[in-house]
């Protein structure tokens, strides 16, 4: 009686958790091949932080792409004494996660969670992991990453965070949060337009874009501090920051000496050495994972394309050459292919191409999609899009197979990039 | 009827910018227009005294003078000045060079098609189109600068050609 109890109570908690998250309205579009069936049952223990980590570890494991969510309604074992593995069996769940979360006397949430083999009917990982005060969102992301890792032999990047710029009429923010969208922050609000953020490896610090002096001038800002200092302000425009792997130089985007062109900078704005020399537009740098080529954007042979040029100087080589036009190209880490931008019949679409072959996948179906970037384990795409007449992030797995509607609260989403891990 | 009594306030402005040439370089600015024009002292028609305001008046301000337009257009993806802008881009050539004491800030905008970096030195390409054919038509470099706006300024909201071609577009600002 007292388990059907919990089950009802269960289910009227996770009724309401669908409709208390209001921060985010996501919508998942599409199915994976060969997704793996978990069920995540609802942590026991404090009942409202179960539901609460339920939520976040099930948004991530569905939006990977690579799992199949199945509903554990009706059965909440949460030890591994309590699994009938037949009743499991029978929904086809292959991987069942169950466990039990407290808060502790000093307000740090502790859980203690198992992931079970419901084929092999053995534990496959069992673990209590802690966080801070109100950190539910983070200690989800975290079960999210160990159960991702386990099950997939890749690292998760569910605790990873996002860049973006919210702009709502002539307001501007950007804005710092979790991979799934949630737990915004904002880093910087201003009536100027903010552009092109970008994460510096070991995420402590974003180097960005600003029009606060009237013209485009690139900033770099701690992510700890707050302080922000001015990196480059010539005449003319300023602008496409990108760091290199080892953090000592970012290639920024100048036009001091004539048309927009590539050049290295360090952090602290010393030292600047000219790259390109094209006299055609030469935008959006980014560099290779091992810090020894760029990816960037030009116009010289006629329309906007994908080039790709040593760091230490030398000829470029042409990499798109589908009709229309191609963008804001970034690396996959892994360092393979790269995705980015192709705009062709009036439509933008996300594409990849392998360094290799030289094959060209587009991604998506077209619309309003732009700024791309992987997630640092390559699996999953973020990129700009539009619904509803507003600017979102979207997500799509590398695969093409799932994509992810993220919309804001209010305003557009725009430039948004994904951070490193934190380690 | 319209027509006469824009050209009425105008003609009030010019006067009152001949008054005070600080006030020259918010010609273009519609806002302050109508607030000059309201701040005009009544009864003053603008007939009796035209004849004497032209003289004095700035020719940026004449709306009958060509150097009373200051925008350029383009077509997508395209950075030179057309061939039907030239005129006006050489009159201000001429003007700034007759006029060593002013300044002109040059902006290129964009359609949003492109990405916003992309766009962003598309924009500068143009403004800097600008500035060259003004440094040839005699404008000296000091009297110019040029920086891009991208696709962040658009003049017109909407997502297809009306807008977009509005939003192509150098504008001539005049801040001395």
């Amino acid at each position: 009686m007292l388990r059907m109890l919990q089950g009802v109570l269960g289910l009227l908690m996770l009724v309401y958790a669908t409709f208390s998250s209001a921060a985010l309205d996501i919508e998942i579009i599409g199915a994976g091949e060969n997704q793996i069936p978990v069920s995540v049952v609802p942590f026991g223990g404090d009942a409202e932080l179960g539901v609460a980590i339920n939520e976040v570890v099930s948004g991530d494991l569905r939006r990977s792409g690579l799992f199949r969510l199945i509903d554990p309604t009706g059965k909440s074992p949460h030890e591994p004494s309590e699994v009938e593995y037949s009743n499991w069996q029978v929904r086809g769940t292959e991987a069942l996660v169950i466990g039990t979360v407290k808060t502790l006397p000093n307000g740090r949430i502790e859980v203690h969670f198992r992931l079970l083999d419901v084929i092999k009917q053995v534990e496959l990982m069992g673990q209590a992991v802690t966080s801070g005060e109100g950190q539910i969102r983070a200690l989800g992301h975290h079960i999210s990453d160990l159960i991702y890792e386990k099950l997939t032999g890749n690292k998760g990047v569910f605790s990873t965070r996002i860049a973006y710029v919210n702009r709502q009429g002539r307001s501007y923010s950007l804005i710092v949060a979790d991979s799934d969208g949630y737990n915004e922050k904002i880093v910087l609000a201003q009536n100027a337009p903010i552009m092109s953020p970008s994460w510096s490896p070991d995420g402590s610090h974003l180097a960005y874009v600003s029009f606060e002096t009237g013209h485009a001038t690139v900033y770099v800002q701690s992510l700890y501090t707050n302080q922000r200092k001015i990196l480059a302000n010539f005449s003319g425009s300023n602008s496409a920051p990108a760091w290199s792997p080892d953090g000592k130089q970012l290639a920024v985007v100048l036009t001091k000496d004539g048309s927009s062109q590539i050049y290295l900078i360090r952090p602290d704005g010393s030292e600047i050495r000219r790259l390109s020399f094209s006299g055609a537009i030469d935008t959006e740098p980014d560099f290779s994972p091992d810090g020894l080529s760029l990816l960037f954007t030009s116009d010289r042979g006629g329309s906007a394309q994908v080039y790709r040029m040593p760091v230490e100087g030398g000829e470029a080589q042409r990499l798109t050459f589908a009709a229309g036009s191609s963008y804001s190209p970034r690396h996959r880490p892994d360092g393979k292919s790269y995705v980015f931008t192709h705009f062709s019949g009036g439509q933008f679409f996300i594409s990849t191409q392998d360094f290799l072959t030289g094959q060209v996948e587009t991604l998506t179906d077209g619309g309003w999609e732009k700024k791309p970037s992987f997630a640092p384990n390559g699996k999953l795409i973020l990129f700009a899009s539009e619904a509803r007449g507003r600017g979102i992030l979207a997500t799509v797995s590398s695969d093409g197979r799932v994509r992810q509607h993220m919309f804001t609260q209010s305003g557009d989403a725009r430039e948004p990039v994904w951070g490193p891990y934190l380690n | 009827m319209n027509k006469l009594i824009i050209s009425i306030v105008l003609l009030n402005l010019l006067a009152a910018c001949a008054s005070d040439p600080k006030k020259d370089s918010a010609a273009n600015n519609q806002t302050q227009t109508q607030t000059q024009a309201r701040t005009m002292p009544s009864g003053n028609d603008g007939q009796g005294k035209g004849a004497a305001a032209q003289k004095a008046v700035d020719p940026l301000n004449d709306p009958s003078n060509i150097l009373s337009k200051r925008s350029t257009y383009y077509p997508f993806d395209v950075s030179a000045v057309q061939d039907e802008d030239k005129p006006l881009v050489q009159a201000h050539a001429k003007y700034l060079s007759e006029n060593a004491d002013r300044r002109v800030r040059l902006e290129g905008n964009c359609d949003e098609r492109g990405s916003t970096e992309y766009n962003l030195a598309l924009g500068q390409r143009r403004a800097d189109g600008v500035q060259r054919m003004l440094e040839l038509g005699g404008a000296k470099p000091g009297q110019l600068i040029a920086i891009s706006l991208g696709e962040e300024f658009p003049v017109a909201p909407g997502h297809d050609e009306a807008s977009w071609k509005q939003n192509r577009r150098t504008d001539m600002t005049y801040t001395k």
